[in-house]
C-alpha cells in the first residue's frame, strides 16, 4: 500500500493561509515607496542615497543587536521599513551620522524597550525624526534646493564629522510652507504636486507617494480609511480656516505640501501605532487632518504633520477603546 | 415566488473572507460509487452527545443497512451496517483524531452482492411528532454539512415555538468541497422531496435554498427541479405538500456556510447571541441531510453511506465518491490513485473547519464531507510572530469580534479576561486565523480559552450547588 509508514502531520485547523503575511506587508510597502525614493536621488542626487542608507543602517544595526530576536528579526523587514521612513523625513542636506543616530534612535527608544515590533505605541520613524529635531533643530530645517538631474554633486554638510559646526556654505532654500509660514509666500500646486521643490526627501512629489499608496491599497496592505479620512479632515477645516482668514493658506496648498502625503499614507497608516477598529481609524485621520491645520496655521513651526501623527498615536488606544465594533446578534458595543 | 423579509439581490453578511475556493479539481466531477472493501468500522459516538448501544454481538451475521447500534439518549442516533458482512469485534478503534473509541467492525461478505433490499416506504405525514422523532433518529440521520449533529433535534419544534421559514443550505463555502454541489447538481428532486417532508413536518411557511454564486449548475438544477415540483403541485401530485420553495444566491465569502450568517444573507436578521435560529422561526440543514431524510422516508434506507470530496495536492485522482461509513480513509484514498510521496498532511472536512487526519486506518463517518491529502503544511513549531494589529481579523471576523485583544489577552495570559471580549461568542470559523499576517494561532487559542472558561463556569455552579445544598 502506497502509505504504508507514512507520518502525517497533525494540526490544527485551519489548515489554509492566506498568503499575506507581515513580511509580505512590510516588502509592499518598501516596493511603494520606490518611486519616491527614486524621485529624491533624481532631485537630490548621491546626498539622497547615502542618507536613505545609513538611516536604514541605524535602525538594522540596532534591531541587530538589541532587538528581542536579534538579527532573525530583521526577517519581517520591518526595520528596513522605519530606517526607509525616517530617511524620507530627512533633509537632502543632512550630516549622515546624524541619520545613522536618528535610525538608532528610531529603533531603540521606539521599538525595542517598548517590547519590539507590534509592542510600541508611537511610529518609531517618526520619533527618530522628533529626537533629531529637538536636538539638531537648526539642521532639521535646513533644506536645499533641487537640482534634477545632478546626481554626483553633495551637499558639503552630508559628509561632515559628528559635533563639529557644519558648514555655513549651503545653498539653501526655504519649503513652500517656510514661504507661506514666515514671508507669505505661496507655491503653485503644480509644482507641488510633482515635487520640483524644496523639503525633506520623501515630501516632495506628492504624486509618486500617492501612486504608491494607491498600490498598497489595491494590495491590502495599509489601512485606506486612515489617509482619506486625514486627506478629508485636512480639506475641511483648512477650508474653513481659509474662508474666515483669507491671509491663511488654501485647502490645495495645505493637502500637497510639506509631508502631509507622505504621513498620511506611510506614517499614520502604521498599524501598530493607529487603532485597528474601522471607526477608530476614521477619527484617528480626522483628528490629525485638524492637528495639521492647527499647527501650520497657528504653530510656532511651519510643518505639523509629524507631531499630529504622534499625538494621535497617544490617543490610539483610547480611541480604539471607544469604537469597538457591535458584536452579531448584539445589541450595544461591549467595552470591557 | 417572494417570502415575507427576504432581500432580492444575492445577500451576504458583514465581514468575512475570501479564500481560493480550489473546487475545480472536482466541481464537474459526477458522484461515483466506492467500490465494497473487506472491513469496516462504524464508531458508535460521531457527534456530540451519547454514543450509540449496540445491538448486535460479535460473529454475527448482518445485513446491509440493518440496525447495529441504537440511540442512547435524546441527543444520539442509531448506526446500520454499511454492509453485508459479519461483525468481527466491538472494542476500542481508531477515530480520524487518534483517539481509541468504541466503533463495531463489520467484514463484508464477499460474495453477496450487497443490494440494499428497498424498505417499505414511512409514514411521515400522520405518525405523531414522536413517532416522526423516532424515525429520523432510527435511521441515524445527521446533518451531514460537517458537525453531524443529530437531524431529529433540528427538526423537533418545541412547545411555544414555530418555524416560519425552513432554511436549506447549499452555500459549501469550504474551500475544495464539491460534495453538497454535485449533490444538488445531480439530485435536485431528492433535495426537494427532503424539503417537502422536513417542512411539512415542522409546519414551515415556506423554504428557502441559499446556494453560493460559484455553483450556478446547482442552482439552475434546483430550480428546474422546483418548476418540475410546481407542475406536480398544480396537478396535485405532490404528496399533498404546497408550500413555496426557492433558491437564493448568496455571495461566494467565507463562512457563508455558518447558519446565523446563511441567515443574514437570507433574511438580513441577526440571530441574538445566545439564541437559536428557531427563535427567529427559521429551521436550518444541509442540502444533503434533505436527501438523506427522502431515502430514509421513501426508500426505509438509513444513512449507511454519504458523498465524500477527495481532493488537494498530495491526491492523484481527485473525485466526488459516494462512501459507506465505515470505510477506511486509506481505502478511499487508494481508490483514488493513492496518495503522492510528498504528503504531509491528511484533512476530513475542509480546510477551515475540519480535522487533522492522524492514522488513515480511521473510518470515513457521517460527518465526513471530505478527504483532503495534501503536500504542503505549516510548520507546526513556527513560531508566530507579534501581532502588528493591523486590524485584518477585525475585518474578517463575521460575529464582529476583536481577535486581535484577544489573542493578545491570550498570549499574555490573561485568559479569563477574554471572555468580557466575547470569546464566547466566538464560532471558531478560523477566517481571523486565515488572514492574520503574522501568522498567530488565534482560533485555537480561542478555542483553549473557552474550554478553560467553560471549566471554571462548570467548577463555580457545582460549588454554588454545593453551597446551596449545605445551608
Amino acid at each position: 500500500m502506497s502509505s504504508g509508514n507514512l507520518r502525517l502531520q497533525v494540526t490544527a485547523a485551519p489548515f489554509a493561509h492566506s498568503p499575506r503575511t507581515t513580511a509580505a506587508i512590510m516588502r509592499d510597502v518598501i516596493l511603494a515607496l520606490l518611486p519616491a525614493v527614486a524621485a529624491a536621488v533624481w532631485l537630490f542626487g548621491i546626498a539622497a542615497v547615502l542618507v536613505l542608507a545609513t538611516a536604514i543602517l541605524g535602525a538594522v544595526l540596532t534591531d541587530g543587536v538589541f532587538g528581542r530576536q536579534r538579527w532573525a528579526g530583521l526577517k519581517d523587514g520591518s526595520a528596513v521599513l522605519t530606517g526607509l521612513l525616517l530617511g524620507l523625513t530627512l533633509p537632502p542636506g543632512i550630516p549622515l551620522w546624524m541619520a545613522l543616530l536618528g535610525g538608532v534612535v528610531a529603533i531603540g527608544l521606539s521599538k525595542v524597550v517598548w517590547g519590539g515590533l507590534g509592542h510600541n505605541l508611537f511610529n518609531p520613524a517618526l520619533i527618530g525624526r522628533a529626537f533629531l529635531q529637538a536636538a539638531f533643530p537648526t539642521v532639521l530645517t535646513s533644506w536645499v534646493a533641487p537640482q534634477p538631474g545632478q546626481l554626483f554633486s553633495l551637499p558639503p554638510t552630508t559628509l561632515s564629522i559628528p559635533l563639529q559646526q557644519s558648514g555655513t556654505d549651503v545653498i539653501s532654500a526655504a519649503t513652500p510652507l517656510g514661504l507661506a509660514k514666515f514671508q507669505h509666500t505661496l507655491t503653485d500646486t503644480l509644482p507641488l504636486f510633482t515635487g520640483q521643490v524644496a523639503g525633506s526627501l520623501g515630501e516632495t512629489s506628492a504624486l509618486l507617494l500617492l501612486l504608491g499608496g494607491a498600490f498598497l491599497v489595491w494590495r491590502r496592505a495599509l489601512d485606506w480609511r486612515i489617509p482619506v479620512s486625514i486627506f478629508a479632515s485636512v480639506a475641511l477645516f483648512a477650508t474653513l480656516a481659509w474662508l474666515a482668514w483669507p491671509t491663511l493658506p488654501p485647502p490645495q496648498f495645505m493637502l500637497f505640501s510639506g509631508g502631509l502625503v507622505l504621513g498620511a499614507v506611510y506614517m499614520a497608516t502604521d498599524p501598530v501605532s493607529s487603532p485597528t477598529t474601522p471607526w477608530g481609524a476614521w477619527i484617528f485621520g480626522a483628528g490629525i487632518g485638524l492637528l495639521v491645520v492647527l499647527i501650520r496655521n497657528w504653530g510656532g513651526l511651519p510643518e505639523g504633520v509629524m507631531y499630529a501623527i504622534l499625538l494621535m498615536n497617544a490617543a490610539a488606544p483610547l480611541i480604539e477603546r471607544a469604537t469597538q465594533p457591535r458584536a452579531f446578534g448584539r445589541d450595544e458595543r461591549r467595552i470591557p | 415566488m417572494a417570502s415575507p423579509g427576504a432581500g432580492s439581490g444575492p445577500g451576504t453578511f458583514r465581514h468575512g473572507v475570501h479564500p481560493d475556493g480550489a473546487k475545480e479539481a472536482t466541481e464537474h466531477l459526477p458522484v461515483e460509487r466506492m467500490p465494497f472493501v473487506e472491513r469496516y468500522t462504524v464508531p458508535l459516538a460521531q457527534h456530540l452527545g451519547a454514543p450509540a448501544i449496540p445491538v448486535v454481538q460479535p460473529g454475527q451475521r448482518v445485513q446491509r443497512g440493518q440496525l447495529v447500534a441504537r440511540a442512547a439518549a435524546f441527543v444520539s442516533t442509531a448506526h446500520h451496517a454499511p454492509v453485508t458482512g459479519t461483525v468481527v469485534s466491538i472494542g476500542k478503534e481508531r477515530y480520524p483524531s487518534g483517539a481509541l473509541v468504541e466503533a463495531i467492525v463489520i467484514d463484508a461478505d464477499r460474495f453477496d452482492p450487497q443490494m440494499l433490499a428497498p424498505g417499505p416506504a414511512a409514514d411521515w405525514r400522520s405518525v405523531s411528532d414522536k413517532d416522526f422523532m423516532a424515525l429520523v433518529q432510527g435511521g441515524g440521520i445527521v446533518g451531514m454539512g460537517g458537525a453531524a449533529f443529530p437531524s431529529h433535534v433540528k427538526l423537533s419544534v418545541p412547545e411555544g415555538k414555530g418555524c416560519d421559514q425552513l432554511v436549506i443550505n447549499g452555500c459549501e463555502c469550504e474551500p475544495f468541497l464539491t460534495c453538497d454541489h454535485r449533490t444538488m447538481v445531480e439530485r435536485p428532486d431528492a433535495v426537494l422531496r427532503g424539503v417537502d417532508i422536513a417542512g411539512t413536518r415542522v409546519g414551515c411557511k415556506g423554504a428557502v435554498i441559499g446556494v453560493e454564486l460559484n455553483k450556478p449548475d446547482g442552482i439552475s438544477s434546483l430550480q428546474a427541479a422546483i418548476e418540475r415540483r410546481q407542475a406536480r403541485i398544480a396537478r396535485g401530485d405532490n404528496d399533498g405538500v404546497s408550500f413555496p420553495i426557492r433558491v437564493h444566491g448568496v455571495q461566494v465569502k467565507y463562512p457563508q456556510g455558518a447558519e446565523k450568517m446563511l441567515i443574514k444573507a437570507l433574511f438580513d436578521r441577526e440571530v441574538p447571541a445566545g439564541k437559536l435560529p428557531l427563535d427567529l422561526g427559521y429551521v436550518v440543514n444541509n442540502v444533503a441531510t434533505m436527501v438523506a431524510l427522502a431515502e430514509l422516508v421513501d426508500g426505509g434506507s438509513p444513512l449507511i453511506e454519504r458523498v465524500v470530496t477527495v481532493s488537494g495536492s498530495a491526491v492523484r485522482r481527485p473525485a466526488n465518491l459516494l462512501v459507506p461509513v465505515g470505510t477506511p480513509i486509506r481505502a478511499v484514498l487508494d481508490h483514488c490513485g493513492g496518495l503522492t510521496a510528498q504528503v504531509r498532511q491528511v484533512v476530513m472536512g475542509g480546510p477551515m473547519m475540519g480535522m487533522p487526519v492522524a492514522t488513515l486506518d480511521a473510518p470515513v463517518l457521517k460527518g465526513t464531507s471530505g478527504l483532503l491529502a495534501f503536500e504542503e503544511a505549516r510548520d507546526p513549531l513556527k513560531e508566530a510572530g507579534p501581532c502588528i494589529k493591523c486590524g485584518q481579523c477585525l475585518e474578517a471576523c463575521p460575529y464582529m469580534l476583536n481577535p486581535s485583544r484577544m489573542g493578545r489577552l491570550a498570549r499574555a495570559g490573561r485568559v479569563l479576561e477574554m471572555e468580557d471580549w466575547l470569546v464566547m461568542d466566538c464560532v471558531e470559523c478560523g477566517a481571523c486565523t486565515w488572514v492574520c499576517p503574522s501568522e498567530i494561532p488565534l482560533v485555537h487559542l480561542f478555542r483553549s480559552a473557552k474550554a478553560t472558561i467553560r471549566k471554571k463556569k462548570a467548577a463555580e455552579q457545582a460549588a454554588a450547588k454545593k453551597a446551596g445544598g449545605a445551608s
